[in-house]
C-alpha cells in the first residue's frame, strides 16, 4: 500500500443549488489519524460519503487506498470501516448479534469469525453486554459498539463521523485509547469532531468551511501559522472590556470565559498588548492584559470567519 | 455482478427473523391478520342471502296461491314478517325499509295460470342491493315449475358446492387476499425501515450485494407466508367445513411461487418508498386493485375486457385460480400451468426490477 491512504484533487459536490463540497484536494498518509473540523453543514459528512463510494463526486476525483472511488466502489468496501453520525446498528439486536450479522456480512471466514468477535468485545469492554440490546446501551457503551463492529473486518481505513458528539468526557478519553491503538495496528484513521482536544490529538487536521478547505496540516505548525496575536485579559467587569474591545478594530475574535477573555488581535498590530492596555487604561478600566499562547479554537475561529 | 455469498445472504435473513421476534406488533400481525380476516369473511360476510323481510299480499287466495306462498318461504330466502292488504302498501313498506321484498299475487291469478299466460304473480324487490335482486330471481322460477306438470327445461346440477355456502368459495380466496396484504406489507417497509432508522448507510458501505440483499429480506417472508396459509386453512377445515379435494403438495408449491411474486411485489414498492408511510400507501394502493379485480369482490368473467386484462397482470388472480382450482376442484398443478408460468415471470420481472433500482449509493 502506498503511504497515502486518501487523495483527493478537486473534489466537488453540489446537492442543486448548494455547493457541498467546493474544490477539495486533500491527502491523507497512511498509518495516520486525521482530523476534519469544520461548522455543521460545512461538507464533512458529504466528503466522508464521498470517500466510502456512497455518494458520486460532482467534479474532481478521489482515489482511497489506491482505489478509484467511482470507477470500483465495491473493492473499496472490503477495506474501509465507516462509523455514521447516527447509530446506525441494530436497536433491537443484542451486541452479540450485531456484531455476528457485521462479520456475516463480511464474509469473514467462519474459523475466524467467533475468534475475532470475542477479541473486539474483550478490547472494547462490552464482553459482559453480549446479551443486551444495543438500544438499551448507554452513549459511551454504543459508540464502543459501533467502533467494534466497524473495525472487526479489519478494515485498513476507518471513517468515524463526529463519534463523540454524544458521549461523557472519560468515555470520550478511552474511545481515543481506542482509536491509537488501531492506529498502532496500521489503520488509517479519518475522524470527524468538534471537540478541540480531540483536534490537538490528531496527526493531521483539515478545517472545512462551506464546503472549502480553509486551513490544513499538522496541529503545532496550525497553531505557529496562526495570523492573530493571542491575548488574556482578566477584569472583574469582562463584559464591559468586551464591549470596549468590540469597537477596536485591531481585535479580531473574542470569547469570555469567566472573569476573562480571550482575545485574537490583527498579526499587524505591533505590540498587541500594550494597544490593548493602553484602550483599556483610556476608558479607565481595571484589567492584566498578557500575552498567551494560541490553541486550536483559535486556528478554527481564525479559519472559519471567512464566512 | 459479484458472486452471490450464501454467508451474506442467511445473515440477512437471519436479522429479519429477529427482528420479527422482537416486534411485537408485527409478530402479532403473523397470525393476527388470517384470523381476524378468516374469521370474519367465514362468520359475517356472507352472500348467501337468507332470511329476507318480507310482506305477502294474496288478493287471490285460492289453494295454489298459498302454495306459492309456502314454497316461497320453504326456500328460507325469505321471511314473512309483516302483513299489508295492497301493492302500494308493499311499495311503501319498502321505501320505508320495513321489508326488502314483498310478494303479490293478483286477484285474477287462477285466471292466469288457466291461460298459462305468465306471469301469475309479481314479486316486489329493494335492488338497490343487487345482490338482494338476484337471490330473488331464483324465486320468480318457482311459479313455473309449481303443481300441473309444468317442469323446467333444464335441471342444475351442482358440482361443488351444492349446498351454495360461499365460505367454501371465499376460504382459499382469502388465502391469497391475506397474504397479498401481509407479505407486501412485510417486504414493503423492510428496506425503507433500514432506511429510516439509518441502518442503511451502514449496510450499503459493506460488500453485501443488491441481490443478496433483496434474496434475504425475501427469505424468512416465504416461511411466515407458509405459516399464515397454513392457519387460514386450518380455520377453514376446523371451523367452516372447507373441503380440500386435491393435494395439499400442490397446494403448498402453488402458494410458494405466489408467495414469491407477492413478497417482491413489496421489496419493489420498499426501493421506491422513501418513509415507512408511503410505504403502507403503496402498499394499499396496490391492495385494493387486486381485491376489487382478481375475482375475490366479483366474478371475474362479469367485469369488462380492459378490466381483465388488467387483473392479469395482478399475482393474486392467478392464485385465485390455482387455489380455488386445486382446493375445491381437485385440480393439480399441471392443469393449473397457464397461472403458474404468469406467477413466475411476475416474481422474475419484480426482483429484477427491485434489485436493479436499489443502489448502494446515496444519491
Amino acid at each position: 500500500m502506498s503511504a497515502i491512504a486518501i487523495h483527493t484533487e478537486h473534489l466537488t459536490r453540489r446537492f442543486g443549488a448548494v455547493t457541498a463540497v467546493d474544490d477539495l484536494s486533500l491527502d491523507v498518509p497512511a498509518g495516520t489519524i486525521h482530523g476534519f473540523l469544520g461548522p455543521n453543514g460545512c461538507g464533512k459528512s458529504t466528503t466522508i460519503r464521498m470517500l466510502c463510494g456512497l455518494l458520486r463526486p460532482t467534479a474532481g476525483s478521489a482515489r482511497v487506498l489506491d482505489v478509484d472511488v467511482q470507477s470500483d466502489p465495491e473493492a473499496l468496501k472490503r477495506r474501509i470501516g465507516y462509523m455514521t453520525q447516527k447509530f446506525s446498528l441494530y436497536d433491537d439486536l443484542s451486541v452479540l448479534e450485531n456484531l455476528t450479522f457485521m462479520a456475516e456480512v463480511h464474509s469473514l471466514p467462519r474459523a475466524t469469525r467467533q475468534q475475532r468477535i470475542m477479541r473486539q468485545l474483550t478490547r472494547f469492554g462490552l464482553a459482559r453486554r453480549t446479551a443486551q440490546l444495543a438500544g438499551t446501551l448507554s452513549g459511551g457503551q454504543r459508540q464502543r459498539l459501533a467502533l467494534a463492529a466497524v473495525s472487526l473486518h479489519a478494515p485498513d481505513l476507518l471513517f468515524l463521523d463526529e463519534p463523540t458528539s454524544a458521549v461523557d468526557p472519560q468515555s470520550r478519553r478511552e474511545f481515543w485509547d481506542f482509536l491509537f491503538e488501531l492506529v498502532d495496528e496500521g489503520h488509517t484513521i479519518l475522524v470527524t469532531t468538534h471537540f478541540m482536544d480531540e483536534a490537538e490529538r490528531c496527526h493531521g487536521l483539515t478545517i472545512l468551511d462551506h464546503g472549502r478547505l480553509v486551513a490544513s496540516g499538522e496541529p503545532r505548525a496550525l497553531l505557529e501559522a496562526l495570523p492573530a496575536t493571542v491575548l488574556e485579559v482578566s477584569s472583574p467587569v469582562a463584559r464591559r472590556v468586551h464591549d470596549l474591545l468590540a469597537a477596536d478594530p485591531a481585535v479580531i475574535d473574542m470569547a469570555q470565559l469567566g472573569t476573562r477573555l480571550h482575545v485574537l488581535v490583527r498579526p499587524d498590530v505591533p505590540a498587541a498588548e500594550q494597544h490593548v492596555s493602553a484602550r483599556l487604561l483610556e476608558a479607565a478600566v481595571e484589567a492584566q492584559v498578557r500575552q498567551v499562547s494560541p490553541n486550536l479554537e483559535d486556528v478554527f475561529v481564525m479559519a472559519t470567519r471567512g464566512s | 455482478m459479484a458472486r452471490l455469498t450464501f454467508t451474506r445472504i442467511w445473515a440477512i435473513g437471519r436479522k429479519e427473523f429477529m427482528h420479527l421476534r422482537r416486534d411485537r406488533l408485527t409478530g402479532g400481525m403473523v397470525a393476527g391478520i388470517p384470523l381476524m380476516l378468516t374469521l370474519l369473511f367465514g362468520y359475517a360476510i356472507n352472500n348467501d342471502v337468507r332470511h329476507l323481510r318480507a310482506a305477502v299480499v294474496d288478493e287471490a287466495s285460492t289453494s295454489a296461491s298459498r302454495a306459492l306462498v309456502q314454497d316461497a318461504v320453504a326456500t328460507q330466502v325469505l321471511d314473512v314478517v309483516a302483513s299489508a292488504r295492497s301493492a302500494r302498501e308493499l311499495e311503501r313498506m319498502i321505501a320505508t325499509n320495513v321489508i326488502s321484498v314483498g310478494i303479490y299475487i293478483p286477484p285474477d291469478f287462477e285466471q292466469h295460470r288457466a291461460r298459462r299466460s305468465p306471469p301469475y304473480a309479481q314479486v316486489f324487490v329493494d335492488d338497490s342491493d343487487p345482490i338482494v335482486l338476484s337471490a330473488v330471481r331464483g324465486l320468480t322460477t318457482l311459479g313455473a315449475t309449481d303443481g300441473r306438470g309444468e317442469q323446467s327445461m333444464m335441471a342444475l346440477r351442482p358440482l361443488y358446492n351444492p349446498e351454495r355456502r360461499s365460505v367454501v368459495f371465499i376460504v382459499p380466496g382469502l388465502c391469497g387476499v391475506i397474504l397479498t396484504l401481509t407479505m407486501v406489507l412485510f417486504t414493503a417497509i423492510a428496506i425503507v425501515r433500514e432506511r429510516e432508522r439509518g441502518n442503511l448507510e451502514l449496510l450499503i458501505t459493506t460488500p453485501i450485494s443488491s441481490l443478496e440483499l433483496m434474496i434475504g429480506k425475501i427469505i424468512p417472508y416465504v416461511l411466515i407466508g407458509y405459516v399464515q396459509i397454513s392457519l387460514i386453512m386450518l380455520l377453514g377445515v376446523t371451523l367452516f367445513d372447507v373441503p380440500v379435494r386435491g393435494s395439499w403438495w400442490d397446494f403448498y408449491a402453488g402458494a410458494g411461487i405466489f408467495v414469491l411474486s407477492t413478497l417482491t411485489l413489496g421489496l419493489l414498492i420498499s426501493t421506491a418508498a422513501q418513509t415507512q408511510f408511503q410505504a403502507f400507501q403503496m402498499t394499499f394502493m396496490s391492495f385494493l386493485p387486486q381485491m376489487l379485480l382478481s375475482g375475490f369482490m366479483f366474478p371475474f368473467e362479469g367485469m369488462p375486457r380492459p378490466a381483465q386484462w388488467l387483473a392479469e397482470l395482478f399475482p393474486l388472480t392467478h392464485f385465485l385460480r390455482i387455489v380455488r382450482g386445486v382446493v375445491l376442484r381437485d385440480a393439480s398443478l399441471v392443469m393449473m400451468r397457464d397461472d403458474i408460468w404468469p406467477l413466475a415471470v411476475i416474481f422474475l420481472v419484480l426482483i429484477s426490477l427491485a434489485t436493479l433500482r436499489f443502489r448502494k449509493r446515496l444519491d
